[in-house]
């Protein structure tokens, strides 16, 4: 079977096709919306995804080597995620599914972060840290769902860090910025620990960092604010850990690609004998592969969606989908 | 001699003797992953305020484990061993009427423990043990000092969860409820949040 996978959450579209027999990601194409200053304005994305869509469905096809006719299946990104970008998205994708005859099937984004992380890594039933900008979540498999162990309260890590980059005056997204000149703090300013049970809050983070800028250098406050945050993010990991018993962890999301945290990770899980796993850079990130991927598990457990069933869900938890691809 | 009982995400259990008396030490242990300017105020911030809360509950008359010391330089806690059984182990084999005595000692002691401004933060089946009568609440790690309803409504939907996971008779968060309510003045309003915290969905068990 070759699944032709939409992705289009937040500021990222993107197209993949991927084949189940023997298992391979045909190609991987994507596009990222950088707004000229400040945060993303959901429409400008979305208008940005339409723009550009044509283009990278072009060189998702020539990179696959494949033909319109060779694709079984259309999938795209049914939720969460902003409503503009989501909308374009599965407006493309019943397009597509309409003029090519084949059926289509809406995936839960952060279940198909799990699902390509499995497929790629050999983790079999891990914890996921799913971290991104709008998402921090430690998700398992429990009782037939993906189960949200712990997440965050307020917003997402990869938020909380662009805001803060958004004050000190660096570019969308400003995660690896961050990262760079957190390598050459040395002194550890004080931050809001906030962990509550297996849940994280970053907003009180967020303000104390921008509030020290005004007497620590800019190096210090990147140091410690990866500190902290990353800290709470693998202490949440771990309790899921042992909460669930299970000995593996994953990673997901563009702020897993921050070598800081997946170290940290990656010393919890050997400290507790589990074993570490992360895909590589371009599945970490929004991908169409994923969604490819995870659409064939769902097609083969024998799900299939009319398409007055694909209406997008803004607000899509991980644990309403029922996992009958997995026992 | 100390022996490993219990390895939990952030403390180890140990079973060990202090002054001729069975005693469990709680102890934080160092996370290597985290810069020691995070681990070790957190470790102590943790261990000083878990054996605050712990006295603070027992104070207020709910029964938990006596704190024989604390030791902020090793991030640990000694405590006593109360030898009876976990809930979790033993509900299921009680006849109604036993069970129901059971429920309203939980009850009564959440309630105490809510009334002193303390929420214990994980009541789950495992952490409540009987002994002699009593109900035991151990592990107040998840503790804070607080009085809001929604962290009361916390404490008592994780229980209201575990009971419905693990156990079959749907009357026990009932009758705990109940003695709840007739020992917390506060308890219609958290009844309400009780509901509110189920229906957000995240925990919600959908069949």
């Amino acid at each position: 079977m070759i699944c032709l996978g939409i992705e289009g959450t937040a500021h990222t579209v993107g197209i993949g096709i991927v084949r189940d027999r023997p298992f391979g990601i045909l190609s991987n194409v994507s596009s990222m919306y950088r707004p000229p200053s400040g945060g993303i304005h959901p429409r400008d994305a979305a208008n940005h995804h339409a723009s550009v869509f044509t283009d990278i469905l072009q060189k998702a096809l020539e990179r696959a080597n494949i033909k319109f006719n060779d694709i079984d299946l259309v999938a795209f990104s049914i939720g969460p995620g902003l409503g503009p970008c989501l909308r374009t998205a599965a407006t493309a994708a019943r397009s597509l599914s309409l003029y090519l005859k084949k059926p289509l099937i809406g995936v839960n984004h952060c279940i198909a972060h799990l699902e390509i992380g499995r497929a790629v890594t050999g983790a079999s039933d891990p914890v996921l840290l799913y971290v991104s900008g709008g998402n921090t979540q430690v998700i398992a498999f429990m009782n037939g769902r993906y189960r949200v162990f712990g997440e965050t309260l307020d917003i997402g890590i990869g938020n909380c860090l662009d805001k803060f980059g958004r004050e000190a005056g660096m570019p969308f997204p400003a995660g690896p910025k961050i990262e760079e000149i957190a390598r050459k703090g040395r002194k550890y300013v004080g931050l809001p620990y906030s962990v509550k049970g297996m849940d994280v809050s970053f907003s009180g983070i967020l303000t104390a960092a921008i509030n020290s800028l005004k007497r620590e250098s800019m190096e210090d406050v990147c140091f410690s604010m990866q500190e902290t945050c990353f800290s709470m993010l693998t202490e949440v990991a771990e309790r899921a850990m042992a909460h669930t018993e299970k000995e593996e962890v994953l990673l997901g999301g563009g702020v897993a690609s921050n070598e800081r945290l997946r170290n940290m990770v990656r010393k919890m899980a050997e400290e507790r004998g589990a074993k570490f796993y992360c895909p590589p850079g371009e599945l970490l990130v929004d991908n169409g592969a994923m969604i490819a991927w995870t659409a064939i598990l769902m097609k083969k457990s024998g799900i299939e969606m009319d398409i007055d069933e694909t209406a997008i869900k803004q607000n899509f938890r991980t644990d309403e989908v029922d996992v009958t691809w997995r026992h | 001699m100390e022996t490993l009982i219990k390895k939990g995400a952030e403390a180890e259990i140990y079973l060990s003797e202090w002054m001729g008396r069975k005693v469990i030490i709680k102890k934080r242990v160092r996370k290597n992953y985290r810069i020691k300017e995070i681990d070790e105020e957190l470790r102590k911030q943790r261990t000083k305020k878990e054996s605050l809360l712990m006295s603070g509950a027992r104070k207020a008359g709910a029964s938990v484990p006596i704190i024989y010391d604390v030791d902020l330089s090793e991030m640990k806690i000694t405590m006593q061993y109360v030898e009876g059984k976990r809930i979790k182990d033993c509900i299921d084999d009680m006849d109604g009427k036993e069970q129901k005595k059971v429920c309203k000692k939980i009850g009564e002691g959440i309630a105490s423990i809510h009334k002193s401004g303390i929420v214990h933060g994980d009541i789950t089946t495992s952490n409540l043990i009987l002994y002699k009568d009593r109900i035991y609440f151990i592990d107040f790690g998840l503790g804070e000092k607080s009085s809001e309803r929604e962290k009361q409504g916390v404490d008592l939907h994780l229980l209201m969860e575990a009971f419905k996971a693990a156990h079959e008779n749907e009357e026990l968060f009932n009758w705990v409820f109940d003695a709840y309510g007739k020992n917390f003045e506060w308890a219609d309003e958290v009844r309400k949040k009780v509901r509110e915290i189920a229906e957000r969905g995240r925990y919600m068990v959908r069949e």
